[in-house]
């Protein structure tokens, strides 16, 4: 087991980085009941951890039991019908679903699945836990009209239903649906609160850890929790006992990136531009997210330019990171960011050193 | 609300505040004094004209639809005299063509029941109806004149110019305003005497302010914080609850901008993305702070301006925030300290 999910918090007190929002949460489910809730937050800061131990919370160890479905929804939508294919986690008590995986169906997922579920509520005669728990994950990826339709349903089967929706920034979660959610930012970890994280982790272990160490781990991790936990255990494998100036491995894709930005500046031509695609094409095929490759970049390129030339080179990125969200194909964007860029650089070069 | 009540007799208790203290009554409903004036006045003659009701999420729209629709038919009557529909059910040109026409051509009676004046028509509530496609607002126009005699439309909607002219020329428009600091003070008030709760004035200045006339995001502010406060209330509680973003927050990153050093206003948007803060609201807190600037000049401002509009947008289509934010940073940057800014292809 990785330790990632060897040493995820259980419970609610347990918890070690959160720990003022999880006394909130024990607070607001101590009376057997929730509001709608819109978890918040850069990855890696321990969202879903949170979620999972609330739901441990409210309904005790069964929450942990769950299935995987892989469900087929017949839809009707007018005239013919649709299958819809989703994959479910689920428990007596929950249900966890990615909409956005239904792609531009979601609004289907979205309307029926929630109605059907609140209408199948659980019987309790005493009234207590009288609902079911809907987490819905990557809700930032969920089309306007799913979120449109979530509104009214949300406010309909209040009874009967809990939302839990979890999104990395509730920028694009439109504002009827945060209105009607409590919202709870996750922010990341401070690199303190990842060094104790390690050190735990190191102590139940059984592990020396130099404090130099684990600061340098921490740093390196960008504030990214799930991060440090993977790099301490490569670290582990690849050298035990640990030394300060121990080298961390820098992700490999990482340092393919910081290649392709050397070489954006030592040379602009065409046939250069040319191998540059080769190599993003290398980056792409190995599924890493092109608006990662391009934010990457970006950060390579920002840190080896002069500050005149910074303004204008985060504008273009900016521009067309936009533009690959709008078109279809996002070599091409990434593509044209590079030759924007040498075109940029070189007029810079020629108009300093003639 | 008969219906969701009965739905759910168990969990009386726990249903949120926005539900439970929905005005019943059309003579409740806070400072929409025309749309009242007009209601009341349907309630004694029994005759009203098709409906449109627009304006800014909070403001009561939705609830005066389904309480005139309670006030004219009563209970009993209500599930055969009223269709509501919004944009969770389908809405597409077929059921106006088949379920929505079907309940418009019945033809009905009127007999009192119950104290209920019960006139001869029923209502048909289209909930956010600015979500409706063009065509099925287009088959809606012939529909709406056929049965006029026994059926009447309620639109709602947040913008009346996505309901096509047609439409909105068959019906009598009223705009809902958004309520005014010492309404909504009132009927906060209220709901802390129903509740139990115990706001001092500072709290209750800043949850008017911060919900910006839109009642139902104060009272889900309110009970938000009562859930997780207790019953003694805050300004802080209710900011921290509301989303709102810190004002160091946005003044940092402002004064990085002011700076003239690229790789402090670095820095910072990388730290806000960081904390998790939603970069569309830091957009709008920075432009209140622009805006009120006294020593930014017209010119100045309005440059900045148009970045804002043009990373909302941006935003809006589902670009990365980090990267937005740190153009809106480098941009502004650059206006602050009057470099040249010259872009084009």
């Amino acid at each position: 087991m990785l330790w990632v999910d060897k040493y995820r918090p259980k419970t609610l007190d347990k918890v070690i980085v959160h720990q003022d929002v999880a006394q909130n949460l024990q607070k607001l489910v101590s009376e057997g009941d929730c509001p709608h809730l819109l978890f918040y937050g850069p990855s890696g800061s321990g969202k879903k951890t949170l979620i999972m131990a609330l739901l441990r919370q409210i309904f005790g160890p069964s929450a942990d039991k769950v299935k995987v479905e892989n469900k087929i929804w017949k839809v009707d939508a007018g005239k013919r019908t649709i299958d819809v294919e989703l994959t479910t986690l689920s428990s007596t008590h929950h249900v966890e679903l990615n909409p956005s995986d239904a792609g531009f169906q979601d609004r289907y997922v979205v309307q029926e699945i929630i109605k059907e579920m609140a209408k199948n509520r659980p019987i309790d005669t005493k009234g207590k836990k009288g609902f079911k728990v809907l987490v819905l994950n990557e809700v930032d990826k969920l089309s306007r009209e799913a979120q449109h339709s979530l509104r009214r349903t949300m406010e309909k089967y209040s009874a009967s239903c809990r939302l839990i929706l979890c999104s990395n920034s509730s920028s694009k979660v439109t504002e009827a649906v945060r209105s009607r959610c409590l919202n709870v930012r996750i922010n990341a970890p401070m690199e303190e609160e990842i060094v104790n994280v390690l050190e735990f982790i190191a102590k139940k272990e059984g592990l020396q850890l130099p404090q130099g160490f684990a600061a340098c781990i921490a740093e390196k991790s960008n504030r990214n929790l799930r991060r440090a936990v993977l790099t301490f255990e490569t670290c582990r494998v690849q050298q035990y006992p640990f030394t300060n100036n121990q080298a961390i491995p820098p992700m490999d894709w990482e340092q393919y990136v910081s290649e392709i930005a050397s070489d954006i500046m030592k040379e602009q031509s065409p046939k250069r531009l040319f191998e540059v695609r080769g190599k993003l094409y290398e980056l792409l095929t190995n599924c890493i997210p092109p608006e990662i490759i391009l934010k990457r970049l970006l950060f390579e390129l920002l840190k080896k330019l002069d500050s005149e030339l910074k303004h204008e080179v985060s504008h273009w990125a900016a521009h067309y990171e936009h533009r690959m969200r709008l078109g279809q194909k996002a070599i091409f964007h990434l593509e044209a960011f590079v030759a924007k860029f040498m075109s940029i650089y070189k007029s810079f070069l020629i108009s300093t050193f003639g | 609300m008969g219906r969701e009540i009965a739905m759910a007799p168990l969990m009386q208790s726990s249903q949120p505040w926005v539900e439970k203290y929905r005005p019943k009554q059309v003579k409740d409903v806070a400072h929409q004094d025309e749309v009242v004036r007009v209601l009341t006045n349907t309630l004694e003659t029994s005759n009203c004209p098709h409906m449109l009701f627009y304006g800014p999420p909070g403001t009561g729209k939705t609830t005066t639809a389904l309480a005139i629709a309670h006030q004219l038919f009563g209970p009993e009557l209500y599930k055969s005299r009223v269709l509501e529909l919004n944009a969770s059910d389908d809405r597409g040109i077929n059921v106006v063509r088949t379920k929505i026409k079907n309940f418009a051509a019945v033809a009905v009676g009127s007999n009192r029941q119950g104290g209920y004046p019960c006139p001869p028509f029923k209502i048909i509530i289209l909930d956010e109806a600015d979500s409706m496609t063009q065509d099925a607002q287009n088959a809606l126009r012939r529909t709406m004149e056929t049965y006029s005699k026994v059926t009447r439309f309620f639109f709602i909607c947040n913008y009346i110019s996505r309901i096509i002219e047609p439409l909105a020329s068959r019906c009598a428009k009223f705009r809902f305003k958004p309520l005014t600091e010492e309404i909504m003070g009132s009927r906060i008030l209220h709901i802390c005497k129903g509740e139990d709760l115990n706001l001092d004035s500072e709290a209750l200045s800043t949850l008017s302010s911060i919900s910006q006339g839109d009642m139902r995001r104060a009272i889900t502010y309110l009970q938000s914080a009562a859930r997780l406060f207790g019953s003694s209330i805050s300004a802080k509680d209710l900011i921290s609850v509301s989303g709102v973003i810190p004002n160091e927050v946005v003044q940092a990153i402002f004064s990085a901008c002011r700076s003239g050093n690229f790789d402090l206003a670095n820095k910072e948007v990388n730290n806000v993305v960081a904390e998790g803060y939603p970069v569309s609201q830091m957009l709008s807190q920075l432009y209140d702070i622009v805006v009120d600037a006294d020593d930014i000049s017209d010119e100045q401002k309005a440059r900045i301006c148009k970045k804002f509009a043009e990373a909302d947008k941006s935003l809006v289509d589902g670009a990365d925030e980090y990267l937005q934010l740190l153009n809106v940073a480098s941009s502004a940057m650059q206006v602050l300290s009057n470099m040249p800014q010259d872009m084009a292809f």
